[in-house]
């Protein structure tokens, strides 16, 4: 390879990498301020102070106070916990469960991969958001109830990853050789199957996480997912939309928060999948 | 009479796919593999010799015919039995590198068999380390990844992982092919230096494009074309004279 390709590739390697920090690093303070939240509210979320209701973004509440004159700042903060952990319960539950079922179609094959795999069509043919709304109205509302629509419209696209995935694996040399080494179903999944394939994955997983977010949030918001007074963004914007036309910033500041989050999470899948690529690694 | 470690009665792979004549990859082959014999399996590409020791190794299910590996009769088992098995027959594929894991070291790779036969970790660690050694590489390699070493001591590697569970069996299929001309010696060289130490404990099937090597290496030849096996005897015998008109173009083409 000539000297300006290597260059450059070098270079864009360099930037991956610096990217990987930098979006890492945020969406690690994201998580860490998400478990000490309700240490770092500068006021009681919960607290209601009737004299101080609707009160513009000013020093003591950068972003005002909402009808009952709770801190619209706390309030996000903590909301915080319920919106990025049910977004990671979510996104670890349906790459969990779409993991496996696609290992296991691909490594067994014959009808039970095709019955499980026309299951799955079924489901990503389905408008994703409808079925989210027919399941959550079926179980109810709920935040746990909103976690198990999503999960269930969501994980027949691991499902196929996985799948596709381990079909090449299962002709590769090295599991042939794993195979006459006597080494079990079992062993072969867990110590050479699931290792190789985990890449793809969890790039993909950490995509999701941004969509995900929006997705909870937006069935909080229609009434399915967290009810007050629990803080949770989606609702939070939910519950105050009568108010956007007089007092517009309790719902901005958790609208601002979601975008803030998702736009982190996003760049942190994208850097992740640009460093999985071949492509962007040094050809040595 | 003495009893042939394999046995292969009317093997035949018949592929299936939606929209195409069924094809027949291997077409009821019978032959026999006796004790201690190295038997050489040639033929152009596509002439299913890779299916053949699939089937044997059963990796890939015979649509009809027997298998008998050292007088039990191997053909329809599956799970624990067929694992059983493997401690007396082994493989060494084609291309080294891609025949260990690249997540795991080549230690982690030659003694997953014996870990799987119940030895423990520092008798496995130790064993490693003897079977490294006898195939012509230090102890140090266990610790290496398949992209640590070159494509000769990676085949090296993988003959030590086959020679882990003390196989009665030995298949090669092509096991030379992607190697450069002397590191092809080499593995020739390592390959009859465990023949000898062998002796009729140990006996190969080799598979191969190359009919000098053949030639020099192997007691007995089957020419394979089509799925069909045209051509059988001693090496020397088939290329003086040639009874079937592929065989013969296969020996102009190499003279
Ligand atoms: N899974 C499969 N489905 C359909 N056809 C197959 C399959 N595997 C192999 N074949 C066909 O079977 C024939 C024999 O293939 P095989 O790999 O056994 O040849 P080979 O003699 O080992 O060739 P080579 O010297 O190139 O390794 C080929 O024509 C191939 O296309
Ligand atoms: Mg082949």
């Amino acid at each position: 390879m000539s000297e300006p390709t290597v260059r450059i590739q070098k270079i864009r390697r360099d930037t991956v990498k610096t990217r990987l920090i930098i979006f890492g690093t945020l969406a690690f303070l994201l998580l860490i301020g998400s478990i000490f939240s309700e240490h770092l509210t500068p006021y009681d979320p919960y607290l209601q102070d009737l004299s101080n209701a609707k009160a513009a973004p000013s020093a003591a509440h950068p972003f005002g106070t909402d009808r009952y004159g709770r801190d619209m700042l706390s309030r996000v903060i903590v909301g915080s916990r319920a919106s990025i952990y049910s977004t990671l319960l979510l996104v670890a539950i349906i790459t969990m469960i779409g993991t496996g079922v696609g290992v296991f179609c691909g490594w067994h094959g014959k009808w039970i991969d095709t019955v499980l795999m026309r299951i799955s069509d079924m489901f990503l043919a389905f408008p994703g958001l409808v079925f989210a709304l027919a399941v959550a109205g079926v179980l109810g509302g709920g935040l746990q109830n909103a976690i198990i629509a999503l999960a269930a419209i969501s994980w027949p696209k691991y499902a196929r990853i996985a799948r596709s995935q381990t079909l090449s694996q299962k002709e590769t040399p090295y599991l042939k050789a794993a195979r006459l080494s006597g080494s079990g179903t079992w062993k072969i999944i867990f110590k050479h199957i699931l290792p190789n394939i985990m890449g793809p994955i969890l790039v993909t997983s950490m995509l999701d996480i941004g969509t995900m977010m929006m997705e909870l949030a937006g069935l909080s918001f229609l009434g399915l997912g967290a009810k007050p007074p629990i803080a949770e963004w989606g609702s939070m914007m939910s519950d105050t939309r009568s108010l956007i036309t007089t007092v517009p910033w309790v719902t901005f500041a958790p609208g601002l928060a979601i975008f803030v989050s998702v736009m982190i999470f996003n760049l942190l899948g994208d850097t992740i999948r640009d460093y999985a690529d071949p492509k962007s690694r040094s050809s040595s | 009479m003495e009893q042939p470690i394999l046995k292969v009665d009317n093997l035949t792979k018949i592929f299936t796919r939606k929209g195409q004549p069924d094809f027949a990859a291997v077409d009821h082959i019978s032959f026999d593999l006796m004790p201690g014999e190295c038997l050489g399996l040639i033929g152009e590409s596509g002439s299913g010799k890779s299916t053949t020791v699939n089937m044997i190794t059963r990796l890939l299910d015979p649509t009809e015919g027997k298998i008998v590996l050292d007088g039990d009769d191997i053909t329809g088992i599956s799970g624990r039995e067929l694992r059983k098995v493997y401690a007396k027959m082994q493989m060494v594929f084609q291309t080294p590198t891609d025949s260990f894991d690249p997540r795991c070291t080549l230690g982690d790779g030659i003694g997953e068999s014996l870990r799987n036969n119940g030895r423990s970790r520092a008798e496995t660690k130790a064993e490693v380390a003897r079977l490294l050694e006898q195939c012509g590489l230090t102890a140090e390699f266990a610790s290496r990844y398949p992209h640590q070493v070159s494509g000769g001591q990676c085949q090296r590697a993988a003959i030590a992982r086959a020679l882990a569970v003390g196989p009665k069996l030995l298949i090669c299929d092509e096991a030379t092919s992607a190697l450069d001309v002397t590191i092809q010696k080499e593995i020739i060289a390592l390959l009859n230096e465990l023949r000898r130490n062998h002796g009729s404990e140990l006996s190969i099937l080799f598979i191969c494009h190359d009919i000098a090597l053949v030639q020099q290496f192997c007691d007995r030849v089957l020419v394979m074309y089509k799925g069909r096996i045209v051509e059988k005897g001693k090496p020397d015998d088939v290329i003086r004279n040639p009874r079937n008109d592929y065989t013969k173009r296969l020996i102009e083409s190499i003279l």
